[in-house]
């Protein structure tokens, strides 16, 4: 093989490594964090979720079956919202509720909405969050 | 307080060692990047082959994950985290996808077609190794929602 057909053989692995490389950093500081909500939003319901809100505020976070990080997510907003009592925690399966999922622009899993005691979104943190960055936005709502 | 409203946990599948799809993920890059640098399509084919396994039986029948069990998992310390074995194995039906595409485009003399499929697989078995990125998590509720 000569040096050119080397390099050129060469070229699309340092191309997909790199562009991997650079989304990748992106990917892993992006998951998690808690964005605040875009625009206004009407709120969701217990006639929506099918399950009562908490009075000062509700986690709504979606799951689906390919996705590994859903099941420690879901372990940890439990632990964290066990011991308060007007905070509640709701999983809902995204591919069983795909108008929800279409409405409330959901793209990937997990992905957690933080509603205020009117339900309305203030915040959602796309990826598992780190317990620090679920307690701070809890504190936050109303 | 906590409930859940989704059906997946009555059907829990089943779970598995975390670190063996990453460690798989990493052989796979070694091999996609080999077919890639010698545009071979026998090495696509046996990766394809490993994909084909992890796919249909499940990503710890593939013979990554048998090294993984007898050489490296003895070796490794600590807590062992497990996982659902359903996000890996759509991981590895994804990835023989592309396999499947990319040996097409090499029986038909289309190099290009080639390129761009053990392209894409690359870049998925790369940021799986490198950033434990879940596939199923940003790519399976697109394509349902595409319905």
């Amino acid at each position: 093989m000569g040096k050119t057909t080397t390099v050129k053989s060469l070229a699309p692995i340092l191309i997909v490594l790199l562009l991997t490389s650079i989304y990748g950093f992106w990917y892993k500081s992006s998951r998690g964090k808690v964005r605040a909500a875009k625009g206004p939003n009407t709120g969701l319901t217990e006639a929506i979720l099918g399950e009562s809100l908490g009075a000062r505020g509700t986690l709504v976070q979606f799951s689906s079956a390919f996705c590994t990080p859903c099941r420690s997510t879901r372990a940890l907003i439990e632990n964290v919202v066990k011991d308060l009592s007007d905070i509640r925690h709701i999983e809902i399966d995204a591919e069983a509720h795909l108008d929800l999922v279409r409405s409330l622009d959901i793209r990937s899993t997990p992905t957690t909405l933080f509603l205020n005691s009117a339900g309305v979104e203030v915040g959602r943190a796309i990826g598992a969050p780190k317990r620090e960055q679920i307690t701070s936005a809890i504190a936050l709502l109303r | 307080m906590s409930s859940t409203t989704s059906q997946q946990q009555s059907t829990e599948a089943i779970s598995i060692d975390a670190r063996g799809p990453r460690f798989s993920a990493g052989i796979t890059v070694v091999l996609l990047s080999t077919a890639l640098a010698t545009h071979s399509v026998w090495v696509l084919v046996a990766q394809g082959i490993v994909f084909a396994i992890g796919a249909i039986r499940g990503p710890q029948f593939t013979p990554y994950a048998a090294i993984f069990r007898t050489v490296v998992r003895p070796r490794l310390k600590g807590e062992v985290p497990t996982e659902d074995v359903r996000p890996p194995q759509f991981a590895q039906s994804v990835g023989l996808l592309f396999a499947l595409v990319g040996i097409a485009g090499s029986v038909a003399h289309l190099p290009l077609v080639f390129t761009i499929a053990v392209s894409f697989a690359l870049a998925a078995a790369f940021l799986n190794a490198a950033f434990n990125f879940c596939l199923g998590c940003e790519i399976y509720l697109l394509l349902l929602r595409l319905k």
